[in-house]
């Protein structure tokens, strides 16, 4: 098989939030960055399909240089080589809507098909944890008129394609049966992830990426047409409280005493 | 262009109990005070048959129509069906504004949808600053920022609603109309071939019926600190509930889980424990009667929602308030 996995370099959890000075984003001054944790997962699916039925994973990612240490942990994990779409200053992809990165990706991966064959899979994760649009792989199918399935925990090959289990809402599942190439969302969780080992990481720096820039991508692309932004991010701040919240402060046993007298006396739930 | 088209989603399709879900009626609120910005009508629009009972108990204010899209392809959920059978409809009905609910369904097909007509969905929409051009707030970083969106492009706007974020309107008795829309779908459309839904295992804990629920996050570290929040728990006769990642651990049993992929609950005291609070974890919560946060970043969007909060390690904190509560129960 061979599977792409779209994956994205996000700020780390607990990233410190401050308002940068265009007000539009947050200052990336002092932030570490990682590998967005659903697309970790679509990693694992894509390595562990790989383990099972042979084949290729490529890792496809778009970003700034940054991202290229993203790319490299991919590698380090197992993925066996790296398109890198290098956006040439930190904002250039901050312009762009859902669908003007996902005409990125859709150019990268036609191009990638025309070059070296049929591509089975596409992996991504079902949504970032810094934009948390949750489109980008579907938009992703649209653009390459592919079959699409989201949120989804397990993969298995069959004669005719794959059968999947998706999850849906309050407990639910549900089996779905897809022809190949299709494109996939994975949701987090479902295994656990691998961690790089030393031989990974030394084999990596071996591995190729091929770089390609953002206007590169667009002047080479023949059949992906590249639109303008539709939707478009004014502003951002931070979010106002919904209740107000009393902070019980003191030692710990003088919060729990003080939490303890408000459950029983003031919410009477105790 | 004719109305703010807002689609609306049956739960429990195949069984009795079928019935339009409560978020598809905050999507019609937020339709609706949409509507009344850009001075247009409501239209509403429903995957059922015409004479589906469903029809006889729309709540809120009246919509202009409500469209019935009718198709035995159309029986099961797939997302080339729906996208293909919406696709349609939005080109008979020519709306200014498309309004979902922001569902793991609607996550499935709406993209594409909007895709199709060079648009993007404006997704998880959490308020809507109106006006003839209208801005939509959304939450960014899992929870820790707000950001205005808006619309430029020529063609209608997509977007979905945060269940909880719109208030649904009281039933109104006014008549409506009711028309048929029958899309044009082949077989050969349908790429995806869906299986019956199925529940992994049959549920033994009704988080829904629990005055008190004590839930535990990430901030427990490992399995074995549980412990400390099931004494807590045991101390205030609470149910035990967890937020993904530790349902996701096999810490604790899926169905102790809270949030948009668990269960919504809306208990008298909900206490978070070393729980951030991203937004899919806010969303299964906000209701409770009262919040208490226990955790150590003072900055955690959990906050944002609490009546009460303690910053600081929940290891030191946890078990004195569960001997304070031993203690005041005598």
């Amino acid at each position: 098989m061979k599977i792409i996995v779209a994956i994205k370099q996000v700020p780390e959890r607990d990233a410190r939030i401050r308002i940068d000075s265009a007000g539009k984003w947050i200052d990336l001054n002092d932030v570490e960055f990682t590998m967005n944790e659903s697309d970790a997962y679509a990693l694992e699916e894509a390595l562990q399909l790989k383990e099972a039925h042979g084949g290729e994973v490529v890792v496809l990612s778009a970003g700034p240089e940054r991202v290229g240490k993203t790319i490299r942990e991919a590698l380090a994990k197992g993925a066996d080589r790296a398109i890198h779409i290098a956006s040439e200053a930190e904002d250039e992809l901050a312009g762009y809507d859902a669908l003007g990165v996902a005409q990125l990706l859709a150019a990268s991966i036609k191009g990638e098909q025309a070059d070296l064959g049929q591509v089975d899979l596409i992996l991504t994760g079902l949504q970032s944890d810094d934009l948390g649009l949750g489109q980008t792989g579907v938009i992703l199918a649209e653009l390459l008129g592919l079959p699409h399935a989201t949120l989804i925990l397990k993969i298995e090959k069959t004669e005719a394609g794959i059968k999947v289990l998706r999850e849906l809402e309050d407990g639910w599942f549900q089996h779905l049966e897809l022809p190949t190439p299709a494109v996939l969302t994975i949701q987090s969780g479902n295994s656990k992830l691998r961690y790089a080992t030393l031989m990974g990481i030394k084999k990596a720096k071996l591995k190729e990426v091929r770089s390609v820039t953002v206007s590169n991508l667009k002047a080479e692309s023949q059949e992906t047409k590249f639109t303008a932004p539709v939707v478009i991010l004014e502003h951002v701040k931070l979010p106002t409280k919904q209740r107000t919240t009393q902070i019980l402060g003191g030692t710990p046993a003088e919060a729990a005493a003080k939490l303890v007298e408000k459950l029983q006396f003031e919410v009477r739930a105790l | 262009m004719s109305s703010v088209l807002v689609f609306l989603e049956i739960k429990n399709r195949e069984g009795a109990n079928a019935e339009v879900s409560r978020i598809s009626w905050e999507a019609m609120a937020a339709g609706h005070a949409l509507a009344e910005s850009v001075g247009l009508p409501v239209d509403l629009a429903l995957v059922a048959a015409p004479g589906n009972p469903i029809f006889e108990h729309l709540h809120g204010k009246r919509p202009r129509k409500v469209y019935a899209i009718d198709d035995p392809l159309l029986h099961a959920y797939t997302a080339d069906g729906y996208a293909a059978a919406c696709d349609q409809l939005i080109e008979h009905v020519n709306p200014s504004h498309v309004v979902f609910p922001h569902t793991y369904q609607v996550r499935d097909f709406a993209p594409a949808l909007a895709t199709r007509f060079g648009q993007v969905l404006i997704s998880d929409v959490t308020g809507i600053e109106g006006g003839p051009e209208p801005v939509f707030v959304r939450q960014l970083l899992q929870g820790k920022l707000n950001a205005t969106y808006r619309h430029t492009g020529t063609g209608p706007c997509f977007l979905s609603v945060q269940a909880g974020a719109f208030r649904a309107d009281a039933a109104q008795s006014e008549e409506t109309t009711l028309e048929p829309f029958l899309p044009k779908l082949e077989a050969a459309q349908i790429r995806v071939q869906p299986g019956e839904p199925f529940r992994a295992s049959a549920q033994t804990v009704d988080l829904g019926s629990a005055q008190i629920l004590v839930s535990v996050g990430r901030g427990i570290k490992e399995e074995a600190n549980i412990a400390i929040v099931q004494e807590l728990a045991t101390a205030l006769g609470a149910e035990l509930a967890a937020s993904r990642p530790i349902c996701d651990a096999g810490w604790l049993p899926m169905e102790r889980q809270v949030g948009s992929s668990g269960q919504t609950v809306a208990p008298k005291v909900y206490m978070a424990i070393g729980i951030s609070g991203a937004i899919q974890h806010l969303v299964g919560m906000k209701g409770s009667q009262c919040i208490v946060a226990i955790n150590k970043d003072e900055n955690a969007p959990i906050f944002e929602v609490a009546d009460y909060g303690i910053v600081g390690d929940l290891f030191e904190i946890v078990p004195a308030l569960t001997a304070a509560v031993r203690k005041a129960k005598g």
